[in-house]
């Protein structure tokens, strides 16, 4: 007997071969109800009303009752709707007498086909309503996409909307022939389906907030910011027309950082900016090692001196690296293993 | 060429701006000024000066280095002065040392004190690195140019610590004896006094064992040959040579400038043990005994300067720099009415002077510390500390 249900290519494992029980209509079906029972069961536990409990008061109450320590969020436990969970399946495409639905069925790709049928079609209706127009001395309507702030689809999206598996070549003649279809003056009439296809680029990097300068009691301007890297947090106040004076939890830096290349850390910012000798910065750290604790009033200095500079620069310091949180962590060790990486010594016998 | 001086007279006021040393600008100009066919040494006059008398020091060389010949360094400092300063004399082939408060303070102090009354004690203190012993070594040379008789222990921690031999006194059973150290000194004593120690007589006969003995009025000169000769005495010449000076200062035929650094080893703990293991406290070392005796201010007739240091001290913490702390009690209270001198790190305009010294024979060599921004950057990374600053400069 031939498997009956195909799966699609975008999931990474072979779900027909995951388990005795295979996802049938049925038994998605059956899920699906089973998901709406829970999800009344969950409500009347949590004490809401069984009518309004949206999904997300739904992962609430699962981080709730199920806490999880995972750092991977797809580990943790989830409730969700079965569509989401199970991965979307062709049904079978013959029928009883083993004749296939579709034409295209034995071209192997027969969405992928059928598609780009469809679209020369889109693309040659656009060719003669432009001759139509041109025919009649009309205008040429010419308002141009904004493709800016769109994208097409990627080629593993369009995997998941067909449902077969492509190839390279595939999705560029698709993708090719899109454009073309764009790029005509009529494509008005189709835009809703080159809609479809095309994506918008979210706007770019979320705009970080930079604080104002505050004025302490001398009148003087400072700004506060805070960093940290591996296990130690700074917070530093960067005070104006200073002498280039540090101090570190009270303690000059040149006493609390015997090491140079701690202090050259420190320096990076300031030297950056070429605002070695202008402020006077007062910071607090607490935790981790020296070289951590240093990164870590670096950032905060890096992050407090944003206020006293033009946005230009702050693009700049973002691109040297100022801006961002060191993510290294001391990796955890494993069971089986000396270290987080190290293996213990192999012996032959 | 009146281009070129322009522009020298632009950057030396340029380096000096804010720091408003206007006679020094207008003496600087006035040169600029006068000779201008030898452009290239002007630069040197800023950071520079000619006086080479420490005597003729005042606020107006603050921040300037002086030069002292290489034979009265020798002369002068056999022993004592720090071991990097004796490398930078060797790479430089002169000796030039700043000008700085503390130093000037305590000319005017030793200027105006009264020899007839009991010697006055001073404690240079200050965090590490800031330049007690150069300014040790300043007044050392100060006095030394006046006639003063200088007494100078170039480091006090030496003698409490590291010692392979240790005899037991002759002279008093529960003492013990340094010969290696005692003779190390006496030689640099004999090295830096010739003069002086022709013209001081003995007062009191002193045996040295069987068979030699120092008549009373002979020179001292004999009584440092001595212990030269015989190390196993040479701890107790070194006993005698203090107290016979203690005891003729008074008189006023010469002033004696008792010199020690790192006094605080004097009163603190010892690394050394006798040979049944138990640790020697610094009263039972000859050497300590006398010089303690020394820093009483029971005598008159000179000055007491002495330099607190950590670097060498033993079972203090690294953070300790004041007198109570480095002293103890038992040495506070020895030294009680002290003339306390801080020696601070570089003021902006020494360290100005000290990096264009640097700049100027040719010890930085990277690019990037000729500029301003390197200049800031070193002011940062040393935090104005001599110290931080020459260890900083070694490998640009």
């Amino acid at each position: 007997l031939r498997l009956i249900h195909t799966t699609t290519a975008a999931q990474r494992k072979n779900v027909g071969a995951s388990g005795p029980e295979k996802y049938t209509e049925a038994f998605i079906k059956k899920q699906i109800e089973e998901f709406n029972l829970g999800k009344r069961h969950l409500a009347n536990m949590m004490g809401e009303d069984p009518e309004t409990f949206t999904q997300e008061d739904i992962d609430r109450a699962i981080a709730y009752l199920f806490p999880s320590g995972l750092f991977d969020k797809q580990a943790r436990p989830m409730m969700k709707h079965p569509t989401e969970i199970f991965p979307e399946q062709r049904k079978i495409q013959w029928g009883e007498d083993g004749r296939p639905f579709h034409f295209l069925f034995y071209t192997g790709k027969q969405s992928y086909y059928s598609l780009m049928h469809e679209t020369y079609e889109k693309l040659l209706s656009a060719q003669k309503y432009q001759d139509q127009l041109i025919a009649q001395d009309l205008p040429l309507q010419k308002e141009r996409r904004n493709l800016a702030g769109s994208r097409w689809l990627t080629k593993i999206e369009l995997e998941e909307m067909l449902l077969e598996k492509l190839s390279d070549d595939d999705y560029s003649r698709f993708i090719q022939l899109l454009q073309k279809l764009v790029a005509l003056p009529c494509s008005d009439i189709e835009e809703k389906y080159i809609q479809k296809f095309s994506k918008e680029v979210p706007v770019q990097m979320q705009k970080v907030l930079i604080e104002p300068l505050q004025h302490d009691e001398r009148g003087v301007a400072f700004s506060t910011g805070e960093g940290r890297r591996k296990t130690a947090s700074a917070t530093a106040i960067v005070y104006d027309n200073g002498t280039g004076k540090m101090t570190v939890n009270g303690i000059d830096i040149l006493h609390y950082f015997p090491v140079l290349q701690d202090r050259e850390q420190l320096l990076f910012p300031f030297q950056f900016l070429d605002r070695i000798g202008k402020h006077d910065t007062v910071c607090t750290v607490s935790g981790g090692g020296r070289s951590a604790q240093a990164g870590a009033i670096r950032l905060a200095c890096a992050k407090a001196l944003r206020s006293f500079v033009t946005e230009k620069e702050v693009e700049f310091m973002r691109q040297a690296g100022l801006l961002t949180v060191d993510p290294r962590v001391k990796e955890r060790k494993k069971p089986g293993q000396e270290g987080a990486r190290r293996k213990f010594t192999w012996k032959k016998r | 060429m009146l281009r070129s001086v322009k522009g020298l007279a632009c950057r030396s006021l340029k380096l000096e701006h804010g720091y408003g040393l206007p006679p020094a600008a207008r003496g600087c100009l006035s040169s600029l000024s006068s000779q201008d066919a030898s452009a290239p040494e002007k630069p040197r006059a800023v950071f520079h000066t000619s006086e080479s008398d420490p005597a003729k020091h005042t606020e107006r060389h603050e921040g300037r280095h002086y030069g002292i010949p290489l034979e009265e360094v020798k002369a002068v400092f056999p022993h004592g002065l720090p071991y990097r300063f004796q490398q930078q004399i060797q790479t430089f082939n002169e000796a030039r040392v700043m000008v700085r408060r503390p130093a000037l303070e305590l000319f005017a102090y030793l200027r105006s004190s009264n020899l007839a009354q009991p010697a006055v004690r001073y404690v240079i203190y200050g965090e590490r690195g800031t330049g007690k012993t150069m300014t040790l070594c300043h007044v050392i040379h100060y006095c030394s140019r006046q006639g003063w008789l200088v007494l100078h222990i170039p480091d006090a921690h030496l003698w409490v610590k590291n010692c392979r031999e240790l005899l037991q006194s002759s002279y008093n059973k529960g003492r013990l004896d340094q010969p290696l150290q005692a003779s190390a000194w006496l030689k640099n004593f004999k090295s830096s006094n010739e003069h002086f120690l022709r013209e001081i007589k003995t007062q009191k006969k002193y045996t040295w064992g069987k068979r030699e003995s120092t008549e009373e009025g002979r020179p001292l000169g004999e009584v440092v040959d001595q212990g030269l000769a015989r190390v196993r005495s040479a701890s107790d010449a070194v006993g005698v040579v203090l107290r016979e000076l203690k005891q003729q200062s008074h008189r006023g035929s010469f002033r004696l400038l008792v010199a020690v650094d790192g006094v605080n080893a004097l009163w603190g703990r010892t690394t050394l043990r006798k040979e049944d293991k138990s640790p020697v406290s610094p009263e039972e070392l000859t050497l300590v005994y006398n010089l303690r005796k020394m820093m009483r201010n029971d005598w008159t007739g000179g000055a007491v300067v002495t330099t607190l240091s950590q670097t060498g001290s033993l079972f203090k913490p690294s953070s300790a720099y004041l007198p109570q702390e480095l002293l103890g009690k038992e040495g506070f209270d020895a030294l009680d009415p002290f003339v306390p001198i801080l020696v601070p790190n570089y003021s902006p305009r020494e360290f100005e002077s000290c990096y264009g010294y640097y700049l100027e024979r040719k010890w930085l060599q990277h690019e990037k510390a000729r500029t301003e921004d390197g200049k800031a950057e070193l002011q940062f990374l040393s935090g104005s500390n001599p110290r931080q600053l020459d260890r900083l400069a070694g490998p640009l």
